[in-house]
């Protein structure tokens, strides 16, 4: 089947939906793929090298014409109109927002796969677009931040004195909150960030932020979707005097807050007012109507008091190359999926729920909103509720339950030894003498080979292996005898025996000779 | 008035060897000692075998001259034999030689108790003695043979499971002691026998019934018999320093037995009994699945090079395919890049304690790059690629995450904590234990399929 992958038509958009590392992928899945002509050149990819990587360069209507189209943003209405029955569009749909959408592409009769729509599910994760612009939107918002920022990001001691580091607050421990926490953090500067799922706090302070955490009572719990949910009034009322809180010490402020495609209000106009001038706002929740009061969407706006806000939309788009190529990574798995032969020929499988989530219409039948799918990382049986008991109860019962078993296995010795002590009593003195060495030797053994480092067992157990050719001397003792019948036992117990001297010292000697330290 | 007599001098000289393996095992305790460890041992040896000489030829009944050509064609022998397997054996036979090795221990001393049986008429004190070495001795004899047949593959490593196989250990053990009444009671030659074949019989089955992956264990507590044996023969023999040695080995048997099984969070005893890895089948409530991801040896080369720190986790699968040239050749080219590079050794990665360490070692990896489990763990979450090579129970997190998984509480290498985990594999099939890895279905694993060593030559070559 053949793929096309045409220019975007959005303005200003500079991402490409494949690269020639991409487009070599789907090669090798078995497809012919056609490239717009210039369809990469925002993103600094020349159209020959799509052609080195085994495409073709066609103009436009050859490739909207091809059996797959996959594209970054919706196509337009007039590239909409020009879709045939039975063509497979994949590209970012936004389903849930566009109705509209879906009816005009159930009326075109094609089938529509939504890039955006993929389930939260572990194995879905390579192929999930929302992940990979989120990542390089959290990146870029630091980026971004960072140009407008008068200052430093890392603190600095200098001759010409000190400097501190930039705070940095982060709203949100999503994708795109932890790829802005991750830069932030390398630049150097000090990151607090804050998110309502006690669980990603974890991963905050992984990358080297501060977890900022409001009451108890604000704290959300896991949701069954894998997303942030939105928030009851008492969190509300707890979370803005936290934000309030932390956005007044802030240089920085990112805010990544996104529940299905609509964006919360975190942060007031108030807020904003109180913040110190030069402090930027970098609003990554722009595209869903801004998380900060103040933002305008796609624009820089300056407040009275100096503080910079950046509600930019395309941050993404801003990064062509690389985001060209998670994105075309992202179509190339998914094509992996929809692939199983590698045969170049499309296989939808709606029993699968990661197909079946993200099919918006197929041949035309409209398949939105799917069924919902449970979230492999499944919600934790509540703990707290099998094992009521306090931390400090629990460490005294473990205590407890240690020091019985210590009492156990301290009154069995005791009970061995003086069993033993009787037993040996009885017996004559040549014999107590034998086990007196016997039983100091085993004591010396282990204190001796506890303290064998791991590395070495090999070579102590070959030397052990050639000592215990020390049975040797028994054998040789014997050797002598008047009974023929025990000299030759002897004689072949010995030799075996002496093997073991000589193999297991020697092979110890090589053995050791190969350890070496690095310089 | 005491007389120095050749005796007196014989029992110095064992004393002094005696010393010497104290401080030769001692010395093993480090790298920096090792070599001397080493050499004290041979020298305690040498001071042991003389004085044994001069005793022996003293005390011989036939002509001495007969006796010193007897241990001289004995010596000989043995040096040819020993010094030739020393020399050829490659560091992957390992295992199989260490189990040779402790097959002939025990076979001389089951020798030993029938001649000292057949020389000494003592009392019933050395007939237990007697009867003891020579079982302990039979057992290891077998026990090894198997160890050593398992190792080299010559049959299969599947765990032997016959029905009522502890019962029959059991009886063998029961049987043996009643032998032991009558043998004491009225020594003849035929208790000894029968005990001898039970026991035989036991070794056999004992480690026939254990898998392929519980090996350390079994070879070290076959190293532990060993040493148990020699101590029964210095017993039977009222040798002081087959005493000390034999007790010396065989609590060193036994501490290494001890750290494999905690290793594997597992008791010796369920080890001993055998059968793990027969019923891994029916694994644990939670299902392992999903989608793996595959790399290319190319792109592994360019998230190598573009890395800083890595930690290679080798498994006895990087032994199998004979990766640990390629593996070490890529780690010297890493550090040549300024990339960090360690190696995380798991204690049962292998097939003998310390395995990983020797081939790595062979390969000339500086052993202070390779760090035991308890030294690496933390340093997970830290590393930006962790290479899994050939291993798979040892970097299982169900141990650690599902309660229900057969491994569950083993101690195992947190690899997944790293950014990007790569694991060389064969195929997408379970490990020695039977258990599935959910590992390998991580969003930050990234699966490399085919020969381990043909991978890395791949990813040498993509560098």
């Amino acid at each position: 089947m053949l793929i096309g992958i045409p220019t975007e038509s959005r303005p200003g958009e500079r991402l490409v939906a494949g690269t020639p590392r991409t487009v070599a992928g789907l090669v090798k899945l078995g497809y012919d793929v056609v490239v717009q002509a210039g369809a990469g050149a925002a993103a600094s990819i020349p159209d020959e090298a799509y052609v080195a990587a085994g495409a073709s360069v066609a103009d436009a209507e050859a490739v909207w014409a091809a059996d797959v189209v996959t594209a970054v943003n919706t196509p337009s209405d007039a590239e909409l109109a020009g879709l045939r029955s039975g063509q497979v569009l994949v590209a970012s749909l936004a389903p849930a927002l566009h109705p509209e959408l879906v009816q005009t592409l159930s009326e075109r009769g094609v089938t529509a796969l939504a890039l955006d729509a993929v389930p939260r599910i572990s194995r879905a994760q390579a192929l999930d677009v929302l992940s990979t612009m989120s990542n390089v939107a959290g990146y870029r918002a630091v980026i971004e931040a960072a140009a407008e920022y008068g200052g430093m990001f890392t603190g600095q001691v200098t001759a010409a004195g000190k400097t501190a580091p930039a705070t940095v607050f982060i709203i949100g421990g999503g994708v795109a909150g932890l790829a802005a926490i991750g830069a932030a953090a390398s630049l150097g500067a000090q990151v607090r960030a804050f998110d309502v799922r006690p669980e990603a706090g974890e991963q905050i302070e992984s990358l080297g932020a501060t977890f900022v955490q409001a009451s108890a009572a604000a704290q959300q719990e896991r949701s069954a979707t894998g997303y942030a949910a939105a928030l009851t009034e008492d969190q509300e009322k707890a979370t803005l005097a936290l934000y309030a809180a932390e956005t007044a010490r802030a240089d920085i402020v990112i805010t990544t807050a996104l529940v299905r495609g609509q964006a919360p209000r975190t942060i007031t106009a108030e807020m904003v007012a109180a913040m110190r001038p030069g402090s930027v706002i970098v609003d990554l929740a722009a595209s869903g109507g801004g998380n900060c009061e103040l933002t305008v969407p796609g624009e820089r706006v300056v407040t009275d008091n100096g503080v910079i806000i950046l509600g930019y939309t395309d941050l993404t788009s801003r990064m062509p190359q690389h985001t060209s190529q998670l994105f075309g990574t992202n179509v190339v798995n998914l094509m992996a999926l929809l692939t199983p032969a590698k045969d170049g020929q499309l296989v939808l499988d709606l029993e699968d729920p990661v197909q079946r989530g993200m099919t918006v219409t197929r041949d035309g039948e409209v398949l939105w909103p799917p069924p919902p799918v449970q979230v492999s990382a499944a919600p934790a049986a509540a703990p707290a509720a099998v094992d009521e008991r306090t931390p400090e109860q629990r460490a005294a019962e473990a205590a407890a339950k240690k020091a019985a078993a210590s009492r156990r296995s301290l009154t069995l010795m005791v009970t061995a030894g003086a069993v033993l002590a009787i037993a040996l009593a009885f017996t004559d003195v040549a014999f107590l003498a034998t086990f007196t060495v016997f039983v100091l030797a085993v004591f010396v053994g282990y204190y001796v080979i506890s303290n064998v480092s791991h590395s070495l067992h090999t070579p102590l157990m070959s030397q052990t292996n050639a000592i215990s050719g020390i049975i040797l001397v028994g054998s040789l003792l014997q050797i002598g005898s008047a009974d023929t019948l025990v000299t030759v036992l002897a004689v072949v117990s010995a030799a075996i025996a002496s093997i073991n001297v000589f193999g297991g010292f020697l092979v110890t000697y090589r053995m050791l000779g190969m350890f070496r330290k690095g310089a | 008035m005491t007389v120095v007599s050749l005796t007196t001098v014989a029992q110095a000289a064992y004393l002094v060897a005696a010393v010497l393996f104290i401080l030769s095992l001692a010395g093993l305790s480090k790298q920096e000692t090792a070599r001397r460890g080493n050499v004290l041992g041979m020298v305690g040896m040498g001071v042991a075998l003389v004085a044994t000489i001069v005793l022996s030829l003293k005390d011989s009944v036939r002509s001495p001259w007969v006796t010193a050509l007897l241990i001289a064609l004995v010596l000989v022998v043995g040096a040819v034999i020993g010094t030739w397997r020393a020399r050829t054996v490659e560091m992957t036979q390992m295992p199989e030689l260490i189990a040779m090795l402790h097959s002939f221990v025990g076979a001389a001393a089951v020798i030993i108790g029938y001649n000292s049986y057949l020389t000494e008429k003592a009392g019933g004190a050395h007939l237990v003695e007697v009867f003891l070495g020579v079982l302990i001795g039979a057992v290891t004899f077998t026990g090894s043979i198997i160890a050593f047949l398992k190792l080299s593959a010559r049959i299969k490593s599947n765990p032997l499971t016959l029905p009522g196989r502890n019962l029959l250990n059991l009886g063998a053990l029961v049987v043996s002691f009643a032998l032991m009444g009558w043998f004491v009671a009225a020594p003849s030659i035929w208790p000894l026998a029968i005990m001898t074949v039970i026991a035989l019989a036991l070794g056999l089955h004992l480690v026939a019934a254990i898998g392929g992956g519980d090996m350390p264990v079994v070879v070290s507590m076959l190293n532990s018999y060993s040493g148990w044996a020699a101590a029964a023969a210095g017993f039977m023999l009222g040798n002081d320093l087959l005493i000390v040695t034999g007790s010396l080995v065989g609590s060193s048997g036994a501490i290494l037995s001890y750290l494999m099984c905690k290793a594997m969070n597992r008791s010796f005893i369920s080890v001993i009994l055998g059968g793990f890895g027969a019923e891994g089948g029916k694994v644990s409530a939670a299902a392992v699945g999903g989608e793996h991801r595959e790399v290319s040896a190319a792109e592994a080369a360019e998230l190598l090079s573009s890395s800083r720190s890595v930690i290679v986790t080798p498994g006895y699968g990087m032994a199998v395919a004979k990766a640990q040239y390629p593996v070490a050749e890529l780690v010297t080219r890493l550090r040549e890049k300024g990339v960090t590079v360690r190696f995380g050794v798991h204690p049962v990665a292998g097939r003998l304690p310390g395995h990983m360490n020797v081939l790595l070692a062979e390969a000339k990896v500086p052993y202070d790059i390779v760090l035991e489990m308890d030294e690496i763990n933390d340093d997970f979450k830290d590393t930006d690629v962790v290479l899994v090579i050939g291993a798979n129970d040892t970097v299982n997190p169900a141990a650690l995450e599902d309660p229900g998984s057969p491994i569950a509480g083993m101690p195992v290498l947190h690899v997944w904590e790293a950014h990007q985990v790569i694991v060389f594999k064969r195929s997408m099939a379970t490990g020695y234990a039977g258990v599935p890895n959910p590992l390998f279905y991580r969003e930050n694993t990234a699966m490399l399929f085919g020969d381990a060593k043909t991978q890395v030559e791949a990813i040498l070559a993509a560098l």
